[in-house]
């Protein structure tokens, strides 16, 4: 069976600026996280995974079929479901609008399910999206991106902004979610939610992945931590 | 007191012709950010293809279906070429080439006299209104312009193709990252505002007459309606054209020779207080 997501030496550039150098990772199915600080070139990767930003060289297959330099809506038709870094929730729309806006006929998420999934999201349901809380918005975000009816959710930092009880709702969403069958990339600043969801972390620096680390292990070792991602964290 | 309202009456049903101008010219630019400076063109080339249908067959109907589809598959190549050209000065340049041509084609095919296309039957009889009789075509006019602005406002607030292009406008890759095809949705638009304005010109051609340079005085018209009414505002486009239409018919009633420095006075004023326009939204 084709792996969800394979990435294989993967090149971006903006402009002359070299951003993304030469990633290779594979996803079989479940969660892959990558980490890493501000500038690194994470948001870059899964722009370019999304067909936003354009891939200069390398390869990118989901389930077995390449993606690399097709349009956004033609990746998000093949089942990649997006959740953006900051949300990018649509002023013009209201919480149902975004989901109606997103939805497939006949698919197996549909408003009702997100409603289930987020009790609080339908009682603001004529609400527009930008007059959420942060944590509403995450999850109304997440809510979008599941009315694709995706086989993959790549979730670009989605716990910025969250408080704390906010975030431990989105982890254990997301949890649900992979045991329900959805595979996760996960991109993070946040070292608690990396870990929290997946065993293994692929570190990204200047680029490139120069690391991969077992979440136990990084937790407990705030050096590392320093090195590679400029944060320590209490072990939880 | 009757002057005053028939220059009222002439000012609002001006104002419904010019919503429907510009409205299509402000969902471009709103969902697309193309500024197409082709929007005047394309309401002489309805005008002018009404006119002669409705000289051939002498079917009002047949000229207003025929001018607005011409002016629909018009629009079509235009979006085609339109985006094959990257950029906005690009593409704005581009659209003003594409005027230029379309308004030399008409004035070859048609010559330089002005014309106006042949009143339909149904409207032949004015209506008393307020003690007046007033010509029942600029009824006819103000009606259609209420439908189409009552279609668009459904058709963007209740439709999912108008779920798409408020998306659309607000955020155009996220949109497409969400499986939506904007660009096809987009060709749907320029055909459809490319349609209004052909019967915009049609309709218009029947009670204003045109020629040589009536495309580019409607177009200087629409953008300041557009621009009055804050760009990419539907409901800005009709606010400012109600006050364009007004302004404009008091003037050239009352104070023909400054009937424009009137406008464009009138213009400033609200950009100097509003500088997004009425209903213009910060981007």
């Amino acid at each position: 069976m084709d792996d969800i997501l394979s990435l294989k030496d993967v090149h971006v550039h903006y402009g002359s600026s070299h951003i993304v150098q030469g990633i290779s990772l594979d996803l079989e199915r479940g969660i892959l996280a990558i980490v890493g600080r501000n500038g690194m070139g994470k948001t870059t990767l899964v722009k370019s995974i999304m067909g936003i930003v354009p891939v200069t060289s390398g390869i990118i297959r989901l389930l077995g079929r390449r993606i690399e330099n097709k349009k956004p809506y033609e990746v998000a038709q093949c089942g990649v479901g997006y959740v953006p870094q900051g949300r990018e929730l649509f002023r013009s729309l209201s919480v149902d609008e975004h989901l109606r806006l997103a939805r497939r006929e006949g698919a197996e998420w549909n408003s009702r399910r997100v409603y289930d999934l987020f009790p609080n999201l339908y009682k603001l349901r004529n609400q527009r999206a930008v007059l959420l809380s942060g944590g509403q918005q995450q999850m109304l975000a997440i809510g979008r991106a599941l009315v694709t009816n995706p086989s993959l959710l790549v979730m670009d930092e989605p716990s910025e902004g969250l408080d704390p009880i906010v975030l431990e709702t989105v982890i254990r969403t997301c949890k649900d979610l992979i045991k329900g069958g959805i595979s996760l990339l996960l991109i993070e600043q946040n070292l608690h939610a990396a870990t929290s969801l997946a065993g293994e972390l692929h570190v990204m620096v200047s680029g490139t992945i120069v690391q991969k680390i077992e979440s136990e292990r990084i937790m407990h070792d705030k050096k590392t931590q320093d090195q590679l991602l400029g944060v320590s964290v209490e072990a939880g | 007191m009757n002057q005053i309202l028939i220059q009222f009456m002439n000012g609002i049903t001006y104002a419904g012709l010019l919503f429907m101008i510009a409205s299509g010219f402000t969902l471009i630019f709103g969902v697309m950010r193309v500024i197409n400076m082709s929007h005047g063109a394309f309401y002489i080339l309805g005008a002018y293809m009404a006119y002669t249908i409705q000289k051939q067959t002498g079917n009002w109907l047949y000229g207003i279906i025929i001018g607005s589809i011409t002016v629909g598959i018009t629009a079509y190549i235009v979006r085609l070429l339109v985006s094959r050209v990257k950029g906005d000065l690009p593409q704005t340049v581009l659209t003003l080439g594409i005027s230029m041509m379309i308004a030399d084609l008409c004035l070859y095919i048609w010559g330089g006299l002005p014309r106006t296309v042949g009143e339909p039957m149904f409207t032949s009889t004015p209506i008393p209104f307020a003690g007046l009789t007033y010509p029942a075509f600029r009824f006819f006019v103000l009606a259609l312009a209420l439908v189409v602005g009552g279609t668009m406002w459904y058709m963007l607030q209740r439709t999912q193709l108008g779920r798409i292009l408020r998306a659309g406008t607000d955020n155009r890759s996220m949109t497409s990252a969400l499986g939506i095809n904007i660009d096809r949705i987009f060709t749907l638009v320029f055909i459809l505002t490319g349609f209004i304005t052909g019967l915009s010109g049609a309709v218009g051609g029947t009670y204003i007459a045109f020629g040589p340079g009536s495309d580019f005085s409607i177009l200087t018209y629409a953008l300041v309606v557009v621009i009055m009414g804050g760009m990419g505002s539907i409901a800005g486009s009709a606010l400012g054209a109600l006050i364009v239409g007004l302004v404009d018919s008091f003037g050239r009633a009352y104070v023909h020779e400054v009937a424009i420095f009137l406008l464009m006075g009138t213009l400033i004023i609200v950009l100097a207080f509003r500088p997004r326009g009425l209903l213009g939204r910060e981007e």
